[in-house]
This record gives C-alpha cells, sequence and structure tokens, in this order.
C-alpha cells in the first residue's frame, strides 16, 4: 500500500544518517518542543550572524537533540540541510512552504526549488496523524529564531 | 450473540453484530481491531437501542408531565438500573457522566467543594498535612485531577511506583498509606502493562488509616475478571469507582461513577444548576439526593440507554466467557511476541493477574513507525504514550505500540499482529 509513499529513501536516508545533529555549544536560543500525543522532542539552538539584522541576519548553525520517530528525526535533518546559511526571512518562507505541503492533504507535490529534499515529505500529508511529527522541528525553528531575534542576541554557550 | 460451551466466545456469531469488522481499509486490507482500549466497536443491539428510544420516546428527563417525558424518564432509570446492577451496585449509588474522566474530577472537584460545604461533608475536607496517594502506572485521567486537588487544598501527593516486571511494588504499603493519608486512588488494571493490581491489599490498608478508596475501572469493567465474571464493586471494598461506556461496547459520551450510598450522601455537589437541587431560593439553594445530585442539567439519555443495552450484550456473552476467551489471546500475544528478537514487552509476561492490553516496543524502531507499518497491513494499534506518560518515562520509554484485545477477537489477528511486527522490523531492516 502507501508505505512507500511515506517511507520516500530520502527520508529513511535522512532518519539513519541524520545531518547536523547534536547540540553545539554556540547559540543564541535554545526551545525544547514536544509532541504530546506521541512524547516526541526536540532540543532545537540557533545561531544567526548578526541579530540587529532582523530578519536578513544569517541562520550560521542549527544544532538540535531530539528524539521520535522516522518521520520527525528525518524532517530535523532536512530542515538543517535546507536552513543553515540562509537569512532568517528566507527560511521563514521556507517554513511557509513546507507548512503548506504538509497541510495538502496529499493535493501537493511540493516546490523542489524551494523545498528540495523536503518534497520527500508530500507523502506524509496523507497522513493526518503524523503530519506533526514532520512540523515538530519546524516550529522549533521558527520559535527559536524569533526568539533570538526578540533577545537582543546575547550569545550563550552550552 | 450467544455463548459457546466449548469455546467460550462464539467470535464468528458475536463480529455479526459489529457491522464496522467487516470493512477493509488502506486498500483493501481486512481490518484486524486491536484498539479496543482506546475504544470498543459497538454492536447493532446498541444502536438499535438507542434509535429506537429516539424514534420513539424522546424527551427531557425528571422534568414535565407529558406521556413521553414520563417514558424517557422511566427507560432512563431503568438503564441506571441494570448498569447498576451490571457493577453489582444499588441504583442510587451509580451517578451518570460524561465518561470516566468526568467522573475522576466529580470526586476530586466534590471533595476540594467540601471546604466551603456544610457539617456533613466534613470529612471529606484536606488540607496541607493531608496526604493523597495514587500510584505511577495511573492514566492521566486519574493523576492530573489528584494532583489538581493537591494544589488547591495544600495536601500532598504521594505515590506507589511499581517493578521492573509492572507489578505495583508494595513494599512500601505502610509508610506510603499512613495515618495521614486522605485518599487512595488506583487503576485495577492497567491501560498500558495490563497488570491486575491487588484491590484487596489497598483497600484493606486504606481501611486501616481510614482512607477513601476511588478505583479507576476503566480497563476493568469492559473485561471483567478471570473466573469470576463481571466487576463487583461492592465486592471489592472500594468507595468510589470510575468506568465509561465507550469501552465497553456503548456509546461515547456516558461513562458513570459508583460511590457507596453512604459516602455520596455526604458528598456535596460538583456541577450546579438544573436537575439537582432540592429547593432554591434567590439566597440559597439546597441540593437533592444522589445520584441526581450529581447529574446536573439535562443527562445523556439515549447514550445511558445504549450503555445499557451493551450491558445486557455483555451479560448475554458471559463476562466470565469474555475473561476467558481474552487471557488466551493474550497468552498467544506474549508467547508470540517473545519469539520475536528485538521485541520488548512492557509489563509483565506472563497472563497471570494480566489483562489483555500488551504494549511492546521494538529495539531500533519507533513506536510511530511500527503502528504505520501495522496499519498499512490493516491492524489498527494505538501508539504514543497512551495517556500514561510518567509509567513510560519510569520505564525509559518514549512511547509504545500497544494491542487490546475484546470479545470479538481471534486468535487470527493475533497471527496477523505477530506477523505485522516481522514485517515492521523486515521493512525498517532492524532484525
Amino acid at each position: 500500500m502507501q508505505l512507500e509513499s511515506m517511507y520516500q529513501e530520502i527520508i529513511l536516508d535522512h532518519y539513519r544518517n541524520p545531518h547536523h545533529k547534536g547540540l553545539r555549544d554556540q547559540y543564541q536560543a535554545e526551545v525544547h518542543h514536544v509532541n504530546p500525543t506521541c512524547g516526541d522532542e526536540v532540543t532545537l539552538r540557533v545561531r544567526l550572524s548578526d541579530v540587529a539584522l532582523g530578519e536578513n541576519a544569517v541562520i550560521e548553525d542549527v544544532s538540535y537533540a531530539s528524539q521520535g520517530c522516522s518521520i520527525s528525526q528525518a524532517s530535523a535533518s532536512v530542515l538543517s540541510d535546507l536552513v543553515i546559511g540562509k537569512e532568517v526571512g528566507e527560511a521563514l518562507a521556507v517554513h511557509e512552504a513546507f507548512l503548506e505541503l504538509m497541510q495538502s492533504r496529499g493535493e501537493s507535490a511540493g516546490d523542489e526549488e524551494v523545498l528540495e529534499d523536503a518534497v520527500a515529505f508530500a507523502g506524509v500529508s496523507k497522513f493526518p496523524a503524523r503530519v506533526k511529527c514532520a512540523l515538530l522541528s519546524w516550529m522549533a525553528l521558527k520559535d527559536a529564531t524569533a526568539q533570538a531575534l526578540s533577545t537582543g542576541g546575547d550569545e550563550k554557550h552550552g | 450473540m450467544q455463548s459457546n460451551g466449548d469455546c467460550r466466545v462464539d467470535v464468528a456469531a458475536v463480529r455479526r453484530d459489529f457491522p464496522i469488522l467487516d470493512r477493509t481499509v488502506r486498500g483493501g486490507k481486512r481490518l484486524v481491531y486491536l484498539d479496543s482500549g482506546a475504544t470498543s466497536q459497538k454492536p447493532v443491539q446498541v444502536l438499535d437501542a438507542e434509535r429506537e428510544f429516539l424514534l420513539s420516546s424522546n424527551a427531557a428527563v425528571h422534568r414535565g408531565a407529558h406521556q413521553l417525558s414520563e417514558e424517557a424518564t422511566g427507560v432512563y432509570e431503568k438503564a441506571r438500573n441494570r448498569v447498576a446492577e451490571f457493577v453489582g451496585a444499588a441504583s442510587e449509588e451509580l451517578v451518570f457522566t460524561k465518561n470516566a474522566t468526568e467522573a475522576i474530577n466529580l470526586v476530586a472537584y466534590a471533595i476540594g467543594n467540601a471546604a466551603f460545604a456544610g457539617p456533613k461533608s466534613t470529612r471529606f475536607r484536606l488540607g496541607p498535612g493531608d496526604e493523597v496517594v495514587v500510584t505511577e502506572m495511573e492514566h492521566h485521567a486519574n493523576l492530573v485531577p489528584w494532583q489538581e486537588l493537591c494544589k488547591r487544598t495544600g495536601a500532598t501527593l504521594r505515590w506507589f511506583t511499581f517493578t521492573d516486571e509492572g507489578r505495583l511494588d508494595l513494599s512500601e504499603i505502610d509508610t506510603l498509606i499512613n495515618e495521614r493519608t486522605r485518599l487512595v486512588a488506583f487503576t485495577h488494571r492497567s491501560n498500558v502493562l495490563g497488570t491486575v493490581n491487588p484491590v484487596d491489599v489497598l483497600v484493606a490498608r486504606a481501611r486501616e488509616v481510614g482512607a477513601i478508596t476511588v478505583l479507576d475501572a476503566c480497563q476493568s469493567v469492559p473485561h471483567g475478571v478471570l473466573g469470576v465474571g463481571a466487576v463487583n464493586f461492592p465486592a471489592l471494598g472500594v468507595d468510589f469507582a470510575a468506568f465509561t461506556g465507550h469501552k465497553m461496547l456503548g456509546p461515547t459520551g456516558v461513562g458513570a461513577l459508583y460511590g457507596r450510598a453512604e459516602l455520596l450522601d455526604a458528598l456535596p455537589p460538583f456541577l450546579t444548576g438544573g436537575s439537582m437541587i432540592e429547593s432554591v431560593r434567590m439566597e440559597e439553594t439546597t441540593y437533592t439526593a444522589p445520584p441526581q445530585r450529581f447529574e446536573a442539567g439535562v443527562p445523556m439519555v439515549s447514550q445511558v440507554i445504549g450503555l445499557a443495552a451493551a450491558t445486557d450484550y455483555l451479560t448475554g456473552v458471559g463476562m466470565a466467557n469474555i475473561a476467558a476467551h481474552e487471557q488466551e489471546l493474550t497468552e498467544l500475544a506474549l508467547a508470540g511476541l517473545a519469539q520475536i528478537p528485538g521485541v520488548r514487552v512492557l509489563g509483565p509476561t506472563d497472563a497471570v493477574n494480566r489483562g489483555g492490553a500488551v504494549s511492546f516496543n521494538i529495539d531500533d524502531i519507533h513506536p510511530h513507525d511500527v503502528s504505520q507499518v501495522l496499519d498499512s497491513l490493516g491492524i489498527a494499534v494505538r501508539t504514543g504514550h497512551h495517556c500514561a506518560w510518567p509509567l513510560h518515562r519510569k520505564l525509559d520509554e518514549a512511547a509504545s505500540v500497544r494491542a487490546t484485545f475484546y470479545l470479538y477477537n481471534d486468535a487470527d489477528e493475533v497471527a496477523a499482529l505477530l506477523e505485522g511486527v516481522r514485517e515492521a522490523q523486515r521493512y525498517f531492516k532492524a532484525a
């Protein structure tokens, strides 16, 4: 049946070999997000270049510690690939595009120009119970960048 | 719908009463429904009872003097008699609620209200220095209301832990339940581990110190007690007990609270308003007697009638038969899972004092992913922490997969589950 439409090889690859995983010491904001239905969790840190630039600040690093299902783990990995090196505003635009894809209930294939590997999650959108898994780290990223910008960017050391 | 002496429950006959079990899911797969612990399916007899009432006698109960109102009140109260009888209680000891969560909250809030109520309810008053005891294996519904009550009153929450085998650890019982203990709340049968708790031991100790007992019977009333039959609250000796309709073939939106008559009589109300009053003046209101004191507003009449039909159905099959049937399926599942490398069962691995909730995890595969593979094969199981997060924390598991069995399940479905587990291992190359 549709198992393969959810578990694309790209997703399983990211799940088995996650990119940028682990918490790194320099960051301006750290957030902890939980999926209350299953207990999956992610701690995510962001480091921005210069918070005075606001949404033009560059995301220099995203680091995370997480535990959860293949979808949530792979999503965090894909996210880090996508947003590191982008300006906050650009990253939020990618987040919007991903959110739209996840809410499409299988109707959208996603824009590969914008979403790159994240288009592999299109199949997940057909399973409403799993959409939250895919969005967990993205919600954390949105929260973390907002916190980093609002607190003026005092750098913390973990 | 009949029992058969040889194989205890005639599953084929039972299944004919549950049309949903014939449907297919996920592209033509036969549905294997192993999630009755979350909610059971409903037989046509329950739906027919609700429909018959709504088509012929529907009216608001306990108000009005017209014929329909009389009829509706009559069938509502008759339904109360049947449900009360099912759990061995007197009718005035059975309060209908929205669900078991509301039933437990009713007790917790009413106890909190005792601080402002008359002298009759002083025995319920809680304050600093008093203790409430629960267990670490509780469903959130029998934990959070007590945490909140302690917060409101200044009482202290304490709890029993459980052993690595998933049995309640009673080694500290005499210090945990002590002269400061005012209330002991615990589950009859864990919704995750399947463990059947020793109600007699806990009730005896609680009585020694004069503490009130509250039993979460959501996972025991629907399934009965092996070798005994239906759960009987007065025989268990508990003061209060909660169960829900939708886990026992009944509708959603109806549950029940059992309370010993003497205690219900002294308990102040939780929700107030219509139906629960004796006399209302602008200055002051007095309350009517139980059970109506605890049923403010127009109650869920057709659901109550459906629940009574569900108890009739279960009684027709026989609760002892159902318990024995589920015991067989549980033994099969535990034995089968034990033979699959990389699978660990949460809770007792022997089927002694253990109900048919079988939770497990597979090494290196997240429970969500396991259940997704099972779902692709048509097998419906629960995944997550099953509203028992502290239990999972204690076991150092974030979540688990849970299969639960009921009277309409059979050995083929257990075999399908076991094959599904192997398929998940193959799919994720974990074995």
